[in-house]
């Protein structure tokens, strides 16, 4: 391959193959543009500005319209993600219960702030609302595994569990 | 359909909670156990959705007597299985112990936690297979929906949701069945049902519990709702966070449209019926009824002024019916048992229980439902076990960001929505979220406000600039900053943004500032003019901690504990902390074996 940038019109295709499949599973309305965009987001692990073009074109929606969803709803990106995706929980119990804590730590392992994605690709950080485990409190995701009870001095435990 | 017939019974709960104790390892390591005994096809191993008793996980209860073990590790299991299984007695260490008495208790049904619940939302939850259809219909399940079809008018269904007194469950509380009329009135050649899954406040779960343990109670719900307004087409919009409700409901939906309980001429009638689910997308607005509805067509989930309201023009503009998951989870029974034995249980204005998600400083935290007009005080102290690390009770949050914070004086109000709001809370979803001495009331409306200013759509501006301007007055507060005449501006920015925002959001994001005011007033003003945080929890408020010399042992914990390493002494000699470096964080105070560590 002679060019990986996306810009050539073969690698083009190919770089789009994945979501023309997405696609192809819908009816390609309006109401389908969320859950497109989802399916979109889980291929590529972000929603990169060729891949949101070709849904707008693919729906038959504004473009605008396309980027206002995507910018209005916290679960969509448009930089990079990291391979494991960290929620800090910030709900009211956690709140209460130390989470704040744990996001400091959480930020001094990582090296990143809240938000920010490690330069090795390995970790995002993010602080959320209520995750709806507050029986657990505090407690944080890592993809979509719950781990609860948290300290700060468990931290650094966690995060081995999803360093190779 | 084959069925077998066990010895006994091991129920072991599959909720979230449980998941991230590590059920899955207790689960294999027990079937493991089970299989080294081959005991394989006289024990039949169960998993359930959530019991509500988060904290103590993972859970199992083995039937038929009914003994609940809690905290447990695979490595228990083989233990579990040779002394219970095989030899009949009990493992006492294995038992929950109440937190005030330390006594071993055997079955579940005597833990004070479980005593005083009433659990007919839940009923299922942590008993039945969520996964499998035929453990709900053998409880009595889809029966409802028979009945409803076979026997009653549309208008009788509406008619008896009315009778019953039902009021939704999400928040507001208004009456479930007048909606249904107004939907059912409502000219329209496509009506839709719509569930709201979006449970976004923080510190409530009860939606995502019974999503997951007994998702065919919320799907009857529904079937009965349509059928009662007119609608052949429903969608659950479940938030995207909750990975395991979404999968659980799914394989629900499977089973059902398998069954004929779901798709085309449901009971042999000519009512039809079909239900799909839509994944949010992370805002806490969708909540609100009409920016769900946005979503769900695809835009930005921005709320829009009612009238019109849903039950008129709700989805792609047709009329269409919203209520949450666990008003949804109320009505097989309305319907199954009448309204006459729905209304014994609950208080005249507000009938039927409430399921609440107890959490914070208590010790038991986990899901409870109990009858409406319970006190704060049994649900917190006979259910609860009261404040953990023997501290102060403060206060209760209740009603998550739209409510308020009540004080000591307030624990024996009886709850039911009405007396909430006249003590300036609210129902809210139900999430009660205990503070101990430790809490700062300013500080939690600060968390309160910063939530709901995040989460402002943006699309009114009382609600967009508002909320700022009051985060900003209380970040000032907690900082050190706060000046003469803030609480005054708090109060008047609330009074606007509650009487001229666009939605519910809005109009209720001041409530946490102006319930603290109300109650706490003395804290917010010990921040502002003796630059004191009572609690001892706004850091920029507190000193650097110095430690009394005669009182340290030198047994280094504290030099241990320092994030910033501001302490410095030799072993068994007298430490200091280095004032400038301190942060104030208190890990040392923790520490401390001697309590020498002041500030």
């Amino acid at each position: 391959m002679a060019c990986s940038c996306g810009n050539a019109e073969e690698n083009q295709e190919q770089y789009l193959a994945p979501l023309y499949d997405v696609l192809a599973g819908y009816e390609c309305k309006e109401k389908d543009l969320i859950p497109v965009l989802q399916d979109a987001q889980e291929e590529y692990g972000y929603l990169p500005q060729d891949v949101l073009q070709e849904i707008a074109k693919g729906l038959g929606v504004p473009f605008s319209q396309v980027y206002g969803v995507v910018t209005f709803y916290s679960q969509f990106h448009l930089e990079p993600r990291g391979e494991n995706i960290i929620r800090i929980c910030m709900g009211t119990a956690c709140h209460v219960r130390g989470g704040d804590k744990v996001l400091d730590k959480m930020k001094e392992e990582l090296g990143v702030d809240d938000g920010e994605t490690t330069e090795d690709l390995k970790f995002t950080l993010e602080s959320v609302a209520c995750i709806g485990a507050c029986g657990l409190a505090p407690v944080i995701m890592v993809n979509d595994n719950t781990h609860g009870l948290l300290t700060p001095e468990k931290v650094p435990e966690v995060l081995d569990q999803y360093r190779d | 359909m084959e069925q077998s017939i066990y010895r006994s019974h091991i129920l072991i709960c599959g909720g979230t909670g449980c998941v991230s104790s590590g059920c899955k390892e207790v689960r294999s390591s027990l079937e493991d156990e089970l299989a080294r005994h081959d005991l394989e096809d006289e024990i039949k191993v169960l998993e359930t959705g959530c019991h509500g008793f988060c904290e103590k996980g993972p859970l199992i209860i083995v039937y038929p007597e009914s003994v609940f073990y809690c905290e447990l590790k695979p490595e228990n299991m083989e233990k579990l299985v040779e002394e219970h299984i095989l030899k009949g007695k009990i493992v006492e260490e294995f038992l929950y112990q109440e937190p005030v008495t330390n006594e071993s208790v055997r079955s579940y049904k005597d833990i004070d936690f479980y005593k005083k619940q009433e659990r007919n939302a839940l009923a299922n939850c942590g008993h039945i297979d969520p996964e499998e259809i035929e453990e709900y219909i053998a409880t009595g399940g889809y029966q409802a929906i028979g009945k409803a079809l076979t026997e009653m008018t549309p208008q009788e269904v509406i008619d008896e949701v009315k009778d019953s007194g039902l009021r939704g469950r999400g928040g507001g509380g208004f009456p479930a069945g007048l909606k249904w009329q107004f939907a059912s009135e409502a000219e329209g050649d496509k009506k839709y049902v719509i569930c709201n899954a979006d449970e976004g406040d923080p510190g409530a779960f009860m939606d995502r519990s019974l999503l997951e343990g007994d998702p065919h109670r919320i799907i009857e719900g529904m079937v009965i709702a349509a059928y009662a307004i007119g609608a052949d087409e429903g969608y659950v919009y479940v938030r995207a966070e909750y990975p395991l409700a979404i999968k659980r409901l799914r394989i629900a939906i499977e089973e059902a449209e398998e069954y004929g309980l779901l798709g085309d001429n449901l009971f042999g009638t000519d009512f039809n019926f079909d239900l799909h689910i839509k994944e949010g997308a992370g805002a806490f607005v969708c909540g609100e009824e009409t920016a769900l509805m946005a979503s769900i067509e695809g835009k930005r989930g921005m709320p829009r002024p009612r009238p019109p309201f849903p039950a008129q023009k709700g989805l792609w503009g047709k009329p269409s019916n919203i209520n949450n998951v666990e008003t949804y989870a109320n009505v097989p029974d309305v319907i199954q048992d009448g309204a006459e034995t729905y209304k014994q249980v609950g208080t005249e204005g507000s009938t039927g229980t409430k399921v609440f998600a107890l959490t914070g400083k208590i010790n038991n935290t986990g899901l409870a439902e109990v009858p409406m007009g319970i006190t704060m005080r049994e649900i917190i102290y006979d259910i609860g076990g009261g404040i953990n690390d023997g501290k102060e009770f403060k206060a209760v949050q209740i009603g998550g960001p739209s409510g308020g914070c009540l004080p000591e004086d307030k624990l024996d109000l009886t709850i039911d929505y009405d007396s909430l709001l006249e003590v300036g809370a609210m129902m809210g979803s139900g999430g009660l979220v205990v503070m101990d001495e430790d809490t700062c009331m300013v500080d939690v409306s600060r968390f309160f406000l910063d939530f709901t200013q995040s989460e402002s759509c943006g699309k009114c501006t009382p609600c967009r600039v508002g909320t700022k301007q009051m985060l900003d007055i209380l970040e000032r507060i907690t900082t050190g900053e706060g000046q003469e005449g803030d609480i005054e501006l708090l109060e008047e920015l609330a009074e606007n943004i509650k009487s001229t925002s666009l939605c519910g959001l809005g109009q209720t994001a001041p409530n946490p500032v102006l319930s603290t005011l109300r109650y706490f007033r003395d804290e917010y003003e010990a921040h502002i003019y003796e630059q004191n945080c009572p609690a001892g929890a706004c850091e920029e408020l507190l000193g650097a901690y110095v430690i009394d010399g005669e009182a340290c042992v030198g047994c280094t914990a504290c030099t241990d504990a320092c994030p910033v390493d501001a302490i410095s002494g030799e072993a068994k000699e007298e430490h200091q902390i280095d004032e400038d470096a301190c942060i104030a964080c208190g890990a040392c105070v923790e520490k401390c074996p001697v309590d020498a560590i002041t500030q």
